[in-house]
Parts: C-alpha cells; sequence; structure tokens
C-alpha cells in the first residue's frame, strides 16, 4: 500500500464535491423541511453555464485566469438565480402542501432541467469537453502523485465549505436563515422577512451545487446532462448518513462516501465495479444503526 | 364500429379494387418501395461512429437508387438505438414487427446487438450487423436471420498480443468497460497476451460511464505497467487517455476497433491521442478496392460528418441488403436462404464470405498508431523508420 497517500487525496477530492452537494441538501431540509431533488442537474446546469461563459470569454480573448473567474461567476450566479427562481415561484406557493407532492414537484424540474440541456444545448446528448483552466501538472512525494489543479481544488472547496458556514453561524443573513429554520412564525413576528429569506437560503445552497459543478468540470475535464443525477443520489445519501439538517453531518457524510468508494478499489482492484454497491450497502448498515444520522439535526424534537 | 355506412363500404370496397386494375400501370411509371432499416446510436457518447454510418447507408440507399437498372426504389427507416440494449430491443421490436420493412442493418454497439438477435430470429427479420464485433453476435447460436460484415474482436487481440511481443513490452494491465464487449476483450486479450509469454499485472473492469477512474488510476500507477491495454468504446477510452495524463501515467496505450475513428482523437485531443495502438479489422479506406468511389460520393454527398471506422462497412451492408432483395425479391425468407449463400461478392471493401453462422471470414486486421492527430497504419509511420517512438519501449 505504497499509494495511501495518493488514494488519500482521491478520496479527499470526490469527498469535497459530495459533501458540497451533500450541504445543499441540509440547507434546504434545515430551512424548509424540503427535499430538493433537483440539486443535482443545478449542478450541472453550472456546469454548463461555465462552459457557455468558458467559451464566451475565449472568444473574447481573455486571458486563461480571467476566463476560470468569469466560468466561476457565471456558474454560481445562474445557479443562484435558478435556486431563488425554483423557491420563489415552485417551492414557496406549496409550502402546505403534502411533502411528497413536493418532493415530487422538485424531481419533476430535476428532470426538465436535464432534459432541457440534453435538447437545447449543441449536441448535448454527448459529453462536452471542458477546458483546462488550472495549472497542470504536479508533483510526487514519495510514489504518490499530487496533481496540482487536485490540489487548488480542494482548498477551494473547503473554503467554500468554511465559507458557507460562517455565512450561516456569524452573519446577520445566516441570523435570519437560523431564525426561519426554528420557528417560522416567531421569525416573521420579530420581524424578518420570510419572503425574501427564504428564496435567498435556496440561492446559497443552489451556489454549492454551482461551485461543485465547476471542481468537477476542472477536475475530470469533461461534463454531461445526467451527470447531476448519481451525485444528487450521492449528495442526498451522504447528507442523510451524517444527519439531514446538520452542516457538519453533510461534510462528514461527503467524505464517508468517498473514502468508502475509493476504499474498495485500493483494497479489491478487481472488485472496482461494485465500489457504488458497496458504499451503498455500507450506508443502509449504518443508517440502519442510527436512523437520524451520525451527528442528528440539533432540536430535531421539532415535529 | 358497426355505424359504417352503405355508402362508407361501397367506397372501401372502390378503394380496394382499384390498385387492382390499376396496379400494373403505376409498374411503367414508378418503381416499387422497399423499406430497410438502418439501426445505431445517433444519440449518446457514441454518436459519431452511429451517424457516420447512416451517413454511409444513406449514400448506399442513394446510389442504388440512381441507378436506372434496379427494379425497386430503397426507402431507408432510420432508428436510433443509443447505445443502450434496452432501447435497442425496443426499436427492433418495433421495425421487426412491421411486415413492410424487409430487412435490417443494425448495430454500432456489441452490447446492443446481443440483446436484439433473438428479436431478428423470431420475427423472421434477416440482418446484417455492420459493426458490432463481440463474436456471439453470430456465433453464440446458428440463427439464419443474423449476418454480420464487420469482424469478430477475437482476431484484432491474437494480431494485438504478437504486435505488443514483437515490441518487447512485457508487463501489461486491462483497463475494459464491463459491459459483454468489455468482458469480451478482456477475456481475449488475456488469453493472447499469455499464450504469448506476457504478463499482466492487473485487470480492471469499470461501467462505460463512470467518470472518476482515479482510484482505478492509482492502483495502475503502483503496478507500473510498461503497457495500458483498453477494451471499451470511444467515451471512455478518451476518458482514461486524459486521466492517465493527469496521473503522470507514461504507459504506452494499446487499444482496438472499439476507439477507432476521428472521435477518439477528437475528444482526447491530437497531443495526447499521439502514439496510441489500434488493431483494427479492415485497411484503410484509401487501400480499399472501393475506397476512393466511397469517399468521393460521400465528399460529394456534403456529409458534415465523417464516416468515422464503420462507414464503409455500413454501406457495404446496406448495398448488401438490396443486391440481395433485388435478386430474389422484397421477401424475407428469400432474402434471409440467399444471404446464407453470400461468397466472395465483391464489395468496397473487399470481398465478402459469410461462413455457416453468417459472419464475415476476409476481414484483414490492420494495425494503426496515432501520428499527428491521424490513424496511420503501423508499417506506413515515422514509428517504424524510428523517427519517433512508443512509450516505455524496452
Amino acid at each position: 500500500m505504497g499509494m495511501i497517500g495518493q488514494h488519500l487525496l482521491n478520496g479527499l477530492m470526490q469527498g469535497t464535491i459530495y459533501g458540497l452537494v451533500a450541504m445543499g441538501f441540509t440547507i434546504f431540509f434545515g430551512v424548509m423541511n424540503v427535499i430538493k431533488f433537483s440539486h443535482g442537474d443545478v449542478l450541472t446546469l453550472g456546469a454548463f453555464g461555465g462552459l457557455v461563459a468558458v467559451w464566451a470569454a475565449n472568444a473574447l480573448g481573455l486571458s486563461v485566469p480571467l476566463q476560470f473567474i468569469v466560468a466561476l461567476c457565471v456558474a454560481m450566479a445562474l445557479t443562484a438565480v435558478v435556486g431563488a427562481g425554483i423557491s420563489h415561484f415552485l417551492i414557496m406557493p406549496l409550502r402546505n402542501a403534502p411533502p411528497l407532492n413536493m418532493l415530487l414537484m422538485t424531481m419533476m424540474v430535476g428532470t426538465a432541467i436535464r432534459e432541457a440541456i440534453r435538447l437545447f444545448f449543441p449536441n448535448g446528448t454527448n459529453p462536452q469537453r471542458f477546458p483546462e483552466l488550472l495549472p497542470a501538472g504536479g508533483f510526487n512525494i514519495g510514489p504518490s502523485f499530487f496533481r496540482t489543479d487536485a490540489i487548488i481544488l480542494i482548498i477551494a472547496g473547503a473554503a467554500s465549505i468554511g465559507a458557507v458556514y460562517w455565512i450561516i453561524n456569524h452573519s446577520k443573513f445566516g441570523l435570519a436563515m437560523r431564525a426561519v429554520a426554528e420557528d417560522t412564525e416567531t421569525a416573521r413576528v420579530m420581524g424578518i422577512n420570510f419572503g425574501r429569506i427564504i428564496p435567498l437560503t435556496f440561492a446559497l445552497g443552489s451556489i454549492t451545487a454551482g461551485f461543485a459543478g465547476m471542481i468537477y468540470a476542472l477536475y475530470y475535464s469533461e461534463i454531461n446532462y445526467s451527470m447531476g443525477l448519481l451525485l444528487a443520489v450521492i449528495g442526498f445519501t451522504a447528507a442523510i448518513v451524517g444527519g439531514l439538517g446538520n452542516i457538519w453531518g453533510a461534510i462528514i457524510g461527503g467524505y464517508l462516501f468517498a473514502g468508502l468508494q475509493t476504499f474498495v478499489v485500493a483494497a479489491m482492484p478487481s472488485m472496482s465495479d461494485y465500489k457504488n454497491v458497496f458504499a451503498f450497502v455500507l450506508i443502509i448498515v449504518l443508517i440502519t444503526w442510527r436512523p437520524t444520522g451520525l451527528l442528528a439535526e440539533r432540536g430535531s424534537e421539532r415535529v | 364500429m358497426g355505424t359504417i355506412s352503405k355508402r362508407g363500404l361501397a367506397a372501401l370496397a372502390v378503394a380496394s379494387v382499384l390498385p387492382l386494375a390499376f396496379g400494373s400501370f403505376s409498374a411503367a411509371f414508378a418503381k416499387d418501395k422497399v423499406k430497410i432499416a438502418f439501426v445505431g446510436p445517433l444519440t449518446g457518447a457514441i454518436s459519431p461512429h452511429g451517424i457516420g454510418g447512416r451517413n454511409s447507408a444513406e449514400l448506399a440507399v442513394k446510389l442504388m437508387n440512381a441507378e436506372p437498372s434496379t427494379k425497386y426504389e430503397y426507402e431507408l427507416v432510420v432508428l436510433d438505438d443509443e447505445c443502450k440494449p434496452n432501447v435497442g430491443v425496443q426499436v427492433v421490436t418495433k421495425i421487426a414487427s412491421d411486415r413492410s420493412i424487409i430487412a435490417a442493418i443494425p448495430h454500432y454497439c456489441s452490447a446492443t446487438a446481443i440483446a436484439t438477435v433473438d428479436i431478428f430470429n423470431r420475427f423472421k427479420m434477416p440482418m446484417v450487423v455492420w459493426a458490432a464485433v463481440l463474436p456471439e453476435i453470430t456465433y453464440a447460436k446458428k440463427y439464419p436471420e443474423v449476418h454480420r460484415v464487420s469482424g469478430i474482436l477475437i482476431g484484432q487481440n491474437r494480431i494485438g498480443a504478437q504486435f505488443m511481443k514483437a515490441r518487447g513490452y512485457k508487463k501489461f494491465v486491462s483497463f475494459a468497460d464491463s459491459t459483454d464487449y468489455g468482458k469480451s476483450m478482456n477475456k481475449y486479450f488475456t488469453q493472447f497476451t499469455l499464450e504469448n509469454g506476457n504478463e499482466i499485472l492487473g485487470s480492471f473492469s469499470v461501467p462505460p460511464d463512470q467518470q472518476d477512474l482515479s482510484a482505478e488510476l492509482t492502483k495502475i500507477k503502483e503496478l507500473n505497467p510498461e503497457v495500458i491495454y483498453f477494451g471499451g468504446l470511444t467515451p471512455l477510452g478518451a476518458r482514461l487517455r486524459t486521466q492517465m495524463a493527469k496521473f503522470g501515467i507514461n504507459a504506452q496505450l494499446e487499444g482496438n476497433s472499439g476507439i477507432m475513428g476521428d472521435a477518439f482523437v477528437n475528444a482526447a485531443g491530437p497531443e495526447l491521442a499521439e502514439g496510441t495502438l489500434t488493431f483494427f479489422d479492415s485497411p484503410p479506406l484509401s487501400k480499399m478496392p472501393g475506397g476512393k468511389m466511397f469517399s468521393d460520393a460521400y465528399k460529394a454527398a456534403g456529409y458534415s460528418e465523417p464516416p468515422e471506422a464503420y462507414g464503409p462497412f455500413a454501406y457495404v451492408a446496406t448495398r448488401l441488403v438490396m443486391e440481395t432483395i433485388e435478386k430474389v425479391g422484397p421477401d424475407r425468407a428469400k432474402v434471409t436462404t440467399d444471404l446464407g449463400d453470400v461468397k466472395d461478392r465483391p464489395s468496397i471493401v473487399g470481398p465478402v464470405t459469410f461462413d455457416d453462422h453468417g459472419q464475415n471470414i476476409t476481414p484483414l486486421t490492420t494495425s494503426y498508431v496515432v501520428q499527428d492527430g491521424k490513424w496511420v497504419v503501423w508499417e506506413e509511420s515515422e514509428y517504424v523508420s524510428g523517427k519517433r517512438k512508443l512509450k516505455n519501449l524496452p
């Protein structure tokens, strides 16, 4: 096992993407008790928005670092607007409907986004090559090879997780968000603008998806219209395992899932085809053992 | 029902008698229409190959219809199998149960073809596979309806293993997709590589749509092979090549017919594709008997997509089906019987001969290498003259 450092790095990279996706699920559930299944497709939309932005920036003759910044801003802005739009036009009007309706509705929105990308993006059914905007190459430590871009992306991912945590726990907006999550009625009586906080919360959660989409695109240099599907399932699973509604739980869940997948391939290379089966089976065991997740949501007595 | 008026009945009767009366006249003006079906992956990651095949089949029909001596006018029904077995089963059931369609030219993807051969047999619809190379498609069962102009993947793996031994390579890793196709590729690669006394350090199998290969590649890096053998189709192959580079793995890539074509070079980029080897059951278009005619006609037809590696085979399969219908008439059973007797039939890829399983036994396996973004026959490349070198040569 001379490559343990390498496997660790691979796991960290995937865990960061999973954790970011899981965080979005947890934010939506924590504040609105909504399981938003379109989350993965919003991620895909962000990545495709980023790709179009790179093309445009390239056509305008911008330098590579500028292309990178433009793509990131477009991906995040696009997902923020779509997330806020979904919450304002679809989730808010349905907030008193049975949770099953909400679940169904978000699944359909996701399908609509996915199919729209497939049909309206030029050659949308084919995988699209995403330009390499980060410095290529890397360095060896012992037998392990550290990709420069992977290290940048892991640091950026961790920083964005930290930033979201800070916004939720230390900013005025975060305070309002937590107040709405705790008790909507009281929060409204206290003068919190409910109609504005909810779309903003969804925008925040969706920005993390846009960010994760860009990390994915930059790391693999390839995106396709259905990439959000499996990511959403894994992200949602990670959020559940960690404890839906708990930010740290989601992040731990994300890294745990990536760790399980990586472990299977590292320990039993011939079984690499079964890595998702193996990871999901272990997750089922974990959920049976701790139904409320590894870290249960604080104040989960709320009914 | 039950409400058809007398006048309606009379109209129906007249309508059914009229064609009988005037049928003989109309034959003098226009030829009878005969429908044949083309099936291939027109959407999805494999679509460049499917579209190249579709264009080539269409070209065959156009050229045939332009010949004044033909008895029938052909119409090509085009269907998309998305390279998915379940979709393939749906569309093949659709054409097979439509009696107006006489024969089919189906499938690029082996995993799809192996799922539909039973349907062709059940509905007694003759077909000629244009590209899938899994041996079991023709050899698993003896269906009279099933024929194939493309080769089988056993030969390319045999020649590939001999080629790699001749270069002096000794340590291999196999990386294949987890479909029947990838498994079969891996099986014959393993068999022939071991027969040649070489060593396989590890075998990996991943689903064709898996994005993240980092765990597998980390393990491969640890095994440190001289050659990575790839048994799969273009999208996964291009992904493997891209991610190999990102991990700093400097092994020689050995492919096969699944990555043959411009699509692989476009997806991986010419720099990364450089030096990739492939063993494909056909000489280049320029060396085929009708290669020049085909590429000129293809260009003249104004298709914007390249025919890809199997376009000429789609052309040959379509042409063969139409020639048979010309000979025996638009009748499924007769076409099936006559296709069984195809022997030394001239075609643009060389003579076609079907064995008792309907398998064309004439394809010539040729070694190719990517040089400056183009697939070049090994013997004519700068790699032979020593101007360029394969990776990791001992």
